[in-house]
């Protein structure tokens, strides 16, 4: 009887372990991040359609473009300024190998093509940057990206056979996909929201894997690493390649969003604000690229209103965020995530029972 | 420079070939063949110079960057702004005085006191934190980008050189030879001016930076900042000068652009990637190393914008990734 119990015994005992551990692993989430996430997922609910697609979309797409530079500058130690220009390059891999306006360039793949290639081509040109790049180290690496970025620029500007020059590709739409228009702002809102939630994931997860330590491991001390036998370059390099990977997806979406890209997506400008944003929200931990996207789409909507409400010009927006960003790295290096730490640091440090800071 | 030549007598000699190829192109007159196959000299000639009045533009810009940046290891990404506002300031000022040469002295004075501030304001307090220092100077170019194109909005301006230096010069080189006759090259001798004005700075730097003893003191400064500062030299106070100079310098060189191309607001991002180029294929800190990078990217820049004019900006950052695999420290860098 005991031969043909025990199949049945362990199958149970296996679904109770499993749901136990299926328990353990939904306790083991902070309840902050589960009211978070409810909150995204019902966000159409409350908010109106211009908020779904211009506030959250945008900045859902910047804060994965960031976050490929904080995943480069939080765990590797490098400053890439590229990670726009990368971010486009996906956008007009998307736009020449798929539909476009631009008919006589565009070659009309189909979606489930054009996606995949384009993001490997980005995945290519940035292991290729990667390669130059990690030559050299620290302020280096950022005037070096910068040039990169600004060839880039530059060449889809005054390259016509390939990149259509000044004028760009117009009419780039996402695919008609189960019958939905995902360029309708709901639609969109979601498409957004979980390509950011998988990029995000997939950081952290990389950042506690192997690789993501080795890599933290370098960037703290690189020649200690290479002593122990890990191939310093190799990683470096790989971490721009996954980094691209990111950076692509973002670029992607924003093609979408825009139904258009042109040389002025990847210029200097925008190669800028991308650095902004991560800084601004802080290279910490992967969230932050999410809360400066958010602060800076917010702002770069908002403010030319408030500027002209304070009887201001309001095309000073960008002296505003200058300003800011400048205050942020002049008095916060860490960014507001470091605000945020800080505040609650010295939350933590108060005296439970008489609610005062301790003397310390 | 012996010494160099004993470590790599191969590509010496494909150097010195090369540059011999290039002057006799310039020297000789072309024959009609060659012509055929290569185009009208004149136009081979003006893109030459151009290239090399370009390349003295960019190291006007460039070698207080790399002085800076070889002294006190801080990278000033507002360098290009500097430029900027040295072109809008000398045109104001030539403007309103009437007078060329005295806009240099103002803007000299003007944006080296704006280094001055700088370099006590931002740089004296993050001295070796290399990435918040770039990113403050980043958010400096944002603000005064906007402050400029506010103040001076989005047209550009042309600073007018003066009567004694309009109109073309006569160059003792052949530019074409049509029947008998022989045209020599006719080229803006402001232009001229300015190159010239660029080599005697250009000596004028060595020499003060070798030859003089707050030459010695700065390169003892680059070469070991904490030991000079131990030996009871106000370092602070040095890093202030070439601040300053440095600063000054790219105000200048915003005249001399605005002179023979135009002021308008994105030049700032434009010289300052010229100048970010020139020093990466140079080396960082070296005063020759700039020169050498400035003439070769100007040159790349205008033959490149002559005889391809789709890749001629590719050209440039070939130059730059090619030093990049090959030397990462630069041409002249050690």
């Amino acid at each position: 009887m005991a031969v043909s119990d025990s199949p049945l015994q362990s199958e149970a005992e296996t679904r109770r372990t499993l749901a136990t551990r299926l328990n353990g692993w939904v306790q083991s989430i902070p309840i902050a991040y589960w009211v978070v996430g409810a909150i995204m997922l019902l966000m159409p609910l409350i908010a109106n359609d211009f908020f779904l697609y211009q506030i959250f979309g945008w900045a859902f797409i910047l804060g994965m473009i960031a976050l490929s530079l904080m995943f480069l500058a939080g765990y590797g130690g490098m400053v890439s300024l590229a990670q726009m220009s990368i971010a486009a390059l996906g956008g007009y891999m998307v736009a020449i190998l798929g539909d476009s306006g631009a008919t006589s360039i565009s070659l009309g793949w189909p979606w489930w093509l054009n996606v995949p290639v384009a993001i490997l081509v980005a995945a290519i040109f940035a292991t290729l940057i990667g390669a130059l790049a990690v030559r050299t180290e620290g302020i280096y690496t950022i005037m070096i990206t910068l040039a990169f970025a600004a060839a880039f620029f530059y060449f889809t500007r005054q390259n016509y056979t390939i990149f259509n020059g000044y004028s760009g590709f117009g009419d780039v739409v996402p695919p008609r996909l189960f019958g939905v228009n995902w360029r309708d702002a709901i639609p969109f809102y979601y498409l957004t929201l979980g390509c950011a939630t998988i990029c995000y994931l997939a950081v952290i997860y990389v950042s506690r894997a192997p690789f993501g330590l080795a890599l933290q491991g370098i960037r703290d001390n690189p020649r200690r690493m290479a002593a122990l036998g890990f191939n310093v370059v190799a990683h470096r390099i790989t971490a721009y390649t996954f980094a691209a990977v990111i950076a692509a997806i973002g670029g992607i979406l924003l093609v979408w969003q825009n139904a258009q890209i042109a040389p002025g997506t990847a210029g200097l400008p925008a190669v800028i604000d991308i650095l902004v944003i991560a800084i601004v929200g802080g290279i910490a931990r992967p969230i932050g690229p999410f809360i400066g996207a958010f602060i800076y789409v917010l702002l770069r909507t908002f403010s030319p209103d408030v500027l002209q409400a304070l009887s201001m010009a309001g095309d000073r927006y960008k002296l505003l965020i200058g300003l800011g960003f400048l205050v942020v790295v002049y008095w916060s290096p860490d960014g507001v995530l470091g605000l945020w730490d800080r505040w609650r640091a010295r939350r933590r440090r108060r005296d439970p029972l008489v609610d005062k800071p301790e003397a310390s | 420079m012996n010494d160099l030549i004993r470590r790599n007598p191969v590509w010496t000699v494909v150097i010195a070939l090369a540059a011999a190829v290039l002057l006799y192109f310039i020297v000789a007159p072309w024959s009609s063949g060659m012509e055929e196959v290569l185009g009208r000299k004149q136009i081979f000639l003006n893109a030459v110079f151009n290239g090399v009045t370009l390349g003295a533009l960019y190291f006007l810009v460039a070698s207080g960057f790399t002085l800076i940046f070889g002294l006190m290891k801080n990278v000033n990404l507002a360098h290009g702004s500097l430029y900027l506002l040295g072109g809008y300031l000398g045109y104001e000022v030539s403007e309103a005085t009437g007078s060329w040469l005295f806009s240099f002295v103002v803007v000299f004075i003007a944006v080296a006191l704006l280094g001055v501030v700088l370099q006590y304001t931002v740089f004296r307090r993050m001295e070796g934190e290399d990435l918040r220092q770039t990113l403050v100077t980043i958010g400096i170019s944002i603000v005064l980008a906007d402050i400029m194109l506010w103040l001076w909005g989005g047209s550009s301006y042309q600073i007018l050189s003066p009567d004694w230096l309009r109109g073309p010069v006569e160059l003792p080189l052949v530019a074409a030879v049509r029947g008998d006759d022989i045209y020599f090259l006719r080229y803006p001798s402001v232009r001229i001016a300015i190159l010239v004005a660029s080599i005697v700075l250009g000596i004028l730097m060595w020499l003060a930076l070798n030859r003089t003893r707050i030459g010695m003191l700065i390169r003892a400064g680059v070469d070991d900042r904490d030991m000079l500062a131990a030996s009871g030299v106000r370092v602070q106070i040095i890093f202030m000068v070439v601040f300053a100079f440095g600063a000054g310098l790219a105000g200048v060189a915003g005249i001399v652009g605005g002179t023979f191309q135009s002021v308008v607001a994105g030049e700032d991002m434009r010289f300052l990637l010229a100048s970010l180029v020139v020093v990466i294929v140079g080396g960082m800190g070296s005063i020759l190393g700039a020169a050498l990078g400035a003439v070769l990217i100007g040159l790349a820049e205008q033959l490149g914008s002559v005889y391809a004019p789709t890749y001629s900006v590719v050209f440039t950052f070939l130059i730059m990734a090619a030093v990049l695999a090959f030397r990462p420290q630069g041409l002249m860098g050690r």
